[in-house]
């Protein structure tokens, strides 16, 4: 079957930069891809690019979006707002800015209703009620009428996530859906989304820079550095055997729950320098920071290479990085 | 003689929604060259009990001292020398650096305010700290915006440190900040600890930076401390089912996932459970917790838990 999503070579630019370059994924339905990579890195453009929303300044400049057997870049506006909130929906990370304020939560879910399914008032309000209580709005039948302001940050995500699925879409994209969240609040709506995932065969495409819930919530994970995918894998591999250089950083970097790792045993492992360094880097994005860098590393952009047909790279000297005797410390 | 102490401590805020009860009776203990985690959820007063304990808000009852002083109802005069010994360090330090000046500018003026040595030594003061706080040295020439997070989150501590301060209350200092840019500035914090003698009271909620960064941990909910252990104790006995839940919370790439541990929200800080105010989200919550205020009590030494049955939890 072919994959719900194809994005190939996806470039983004605005007229003095290029924050998503040649990027290319794909996902099934009842799959979920996580996106993970710094802040700055083209996370949130790729979304919007998949959704058709890219900010006014914004152009893809190559690549193609293929949903559904359908070349998105090819959809005219109308065909496009009948795809959006239909067959491809999106959460944001502060639902605030995307509640309007002034309205009801049920008017809300209903006008979507309203819209795409043509439901009346009376219908809309009723399904609305329904996917508040899909979602674990508790008092559905009441809380129908509250306004965003009402909400807790938590019920908020769950509100917008009822109006994402409001029309069972096939692919729901969830930019960093629980960054401003409490863990016990994420672990809520990340459950939330999975179930959903299941019952509606949705595909998820799931942006995040917790590693965490990559490792448990992801089927496969993309790492993106500068724009740029630098390495794809499943989370088991990822985590047991990272292998570009900036991933086996983050992970390292992380301090972890479960290990006995203390400031009194040591210092964490930097990566030294920040992603701003990438700019105008003609080699590879993450060499003004890694470690491992060559002379060679600086002449072109290294390709992704295939390790497994899940498993790709781009940095063409993992091999040899495994040869590194403290390798084995940074696996989990 | 403890660095810092609070006790009973309340802060309430009169709102159009009622009285909120955001800080509601916390006693806690700094000790000098300690590092001491405050966890909880997003709205349990944690931001709150930080700035009482700096006087940047008013407590509504109880007591604070510093370094044996009480300071509770201390003068804004008075306190300016506390301020001197107790620094703050935020979330987002740009909020709280004026764009229109420079990194110098913005540096020198607490100086100046303290009265601290003249403009040659205190533009020498400025310059030494930027190099510490690894900062280019240019960077007193440029402003605010020139600045990425992490750098940013610099200058907040080297604004921090200038005064020499004793204690530092950091709230979330690295939330903000990307993986990668996180573990510089906890080993900044790090040496800057070990170099100045510091104590630290570390808000955050992310428990896997307190587990590395912190000596002890305090467990907040609602407006109280629940919990109170050494970092080890903490991980390896937690006893408030509170505790527990929010390890269980964390998504641990080394295990698999589990149900959410916890359902429902933090209630309002208006509507105060009673009993227990922790018991209509408790999986263990029986008749007598939601009549009776569980007291906070020591279990054994160095660890104290707010809750009728952590000594039967396993
Ligand atoms: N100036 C204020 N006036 C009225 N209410 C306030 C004020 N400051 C805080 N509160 C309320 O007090 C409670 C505790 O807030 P606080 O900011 O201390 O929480 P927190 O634990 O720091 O949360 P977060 O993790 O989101 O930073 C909240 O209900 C908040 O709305
Ligand atoms: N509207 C915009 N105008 C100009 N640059 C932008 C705009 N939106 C994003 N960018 C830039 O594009 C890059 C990628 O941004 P984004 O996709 O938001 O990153 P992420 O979501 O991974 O944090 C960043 O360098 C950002 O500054
Ligand atoms: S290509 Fe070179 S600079 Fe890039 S990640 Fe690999 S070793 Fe580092
Ligand atoms: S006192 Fe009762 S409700 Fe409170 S934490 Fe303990 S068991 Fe739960
Ligand atoms: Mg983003
Ligand atoms: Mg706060």
């Amino acid at each position: 079957m072919a994959p719900l999503l194809q994005v190939e070579n996806l470039t983004i630019g605005f007229p003095r930069a290029e924050p998503v370059r040649d990027l290319s994924f794909e996902v099934s339905a009842g799959e979920t891809l996580a996106i993970v990579g710094e802040s700055g890195s083209g996370k949130s453009l790729t979304a919007l690019a998949l959704m058709q929303l890219l900010p006014r300044t914004a152009r893809v400049t190559s690549g193609r979006i293929v949903f559904d057997d359908r070349d998105l870049l090819g959809l005219d506006a109308r065909e496009m707002r009948q795809l959006r909130g239909r067959e491809i929906a999106m959460i944001f990370q502060e639902p605030m800015t995307s509640l309007n304020p002034v309205m009801s939560i049920g008017w809300q879910i209903g006008e979507v209703l309203k819209v795409h399914e043509k439901l009346s008032g009376r219908a809309a309000r009723e399904r609305a009620i329904e996917l508040l209580r899909l979602v674990r709005i508790p008092a559905a039948e009441k809380r129908v009428d509250d306004y965003p302001h009402q909400l807790s940050g938590g019920m908020r995500q769950r509100v917008m996530i009822a109006m994402a699925v409001a029309c069972r879409p096939k692919l729901l994209i969830a930019d960093e859906p629980t960054t401003a969240l409490d863990v016990t609040i994420q672990a809520q709506v990340l459950d939330l989304l999975d179930t959903l995932r299941r019952e509606l065969q949705m595909a998820v495409v799931l942006i995040t820079h917790d590693l965490g819930v990559v490792a448990q919530w992801a089927d496969k994970v993309v790492v993106m550095y500068a724009g740029r995918k630098v390495e794809q894998a499943l989370p088991g591999d990822l985590f047991n055997d990272p292998l570009h250089p900036y991933t086996r950083g983050l992970l390292s970097a992380s301090p972890r729950l479960k290990s006995d790792f203390h400031y009194l045993s040591g210092r964490l492992t930097e990566i030294p320098g920040s992603i701003v360094s990438a700019a105008g880097e003609a080699g590879c994005p993450f060499r003004p920071r890694c470690r491992q860098a060559r002379a060679s590393c600086g002449h072109q952009v290294p390709p992704l290479i295939a390790q497994t047909p899940e498993r790709l790279v781009a940095c063409p000297f993992t091999s040899s990085l495994k040869a590194v005797p403290d390798a084995a410390s940074l696996s989990l | 003689m403890p660095l810092l102490s609070a006790s009973d401590l309340k802060t309430h805020y009169n709102t159009r929604d009622g009285l909120l009860r955001s800080v509601d009776g916390v006693d806690l203990v700094v000790e000098r060259g300690e590092t001491v985690g405050l966890v909880g959820e997003s709205g349990c007063g944690k931001s709150t009990l930080g700035k009482t304990l700096l006087r940047l808000v008013d407590p509504t009852a109880g007591r604070i001292e510093f370094k044996g002083e009480d300071i509770t109802t201390l003068d804004q005069g008075r306190l300016r020398n506390v301020r001197k010994s107790i620094q703050m360090i935020f979330q987002d330090p740009f909020a709280s650096l004026n764009p229109r000046h420079t990194i110098g500018e913005i540096l020198e003026a607490p100086l100046v305010v303290h009265k601290a040595g003249g403009r040659p030594e205190r533009r020498r003061t400025v310059a030494g700290i930027i190099a510490k706080v690894g900062l280019p040295a240019d960077a007193i020439n440029r402003y605010p915006h020139e600045f990425s997070g992490g750098q940013r989150q610099r200058i907040g501590i080297a604004r921090a440190l200038l005064l020499n301060p004793e204690l530092i209350v950091c709230d979330e200092p690295v939330s903000a900040l990307d993986l990668s840019i996180q573990a510089q500035i906890l080993n900044l914090l790090v040496e800057m600890k070990k170099e100045f003698g510091l104590s630290y009271l570390f808000i955050s909620h992310d428990l896997s930076v307190v587990r590395y960064f912190c000596d002890r941990v305090l467990v907040m909910y609602l407006g109280r401390i629940v919990e109170s252990a050494d970092n080890e104790t903490l991980w390896s006995d937690p006893r408030h089912p509170y505790t527990r839940a929010l390890m269980a919370a964390v998504p641990d790439p080394s295990r698999p996932r589990q149900a959410a541990p916890l359902g429902g929200d933090l209630p309002s800080p208006s509507d105060i459970p009673s009993g227990c105010r922790f018991h209509t989200r408790c999986p263990l919550a029986t008749d007598l917790c939601r009549v009776t205020e569980p007291e906070f009590r020591t279990i054994k030494p160095g660890h104290q838990v707010a809750c009728h049955v952590a000594d039967h939890i396993n």
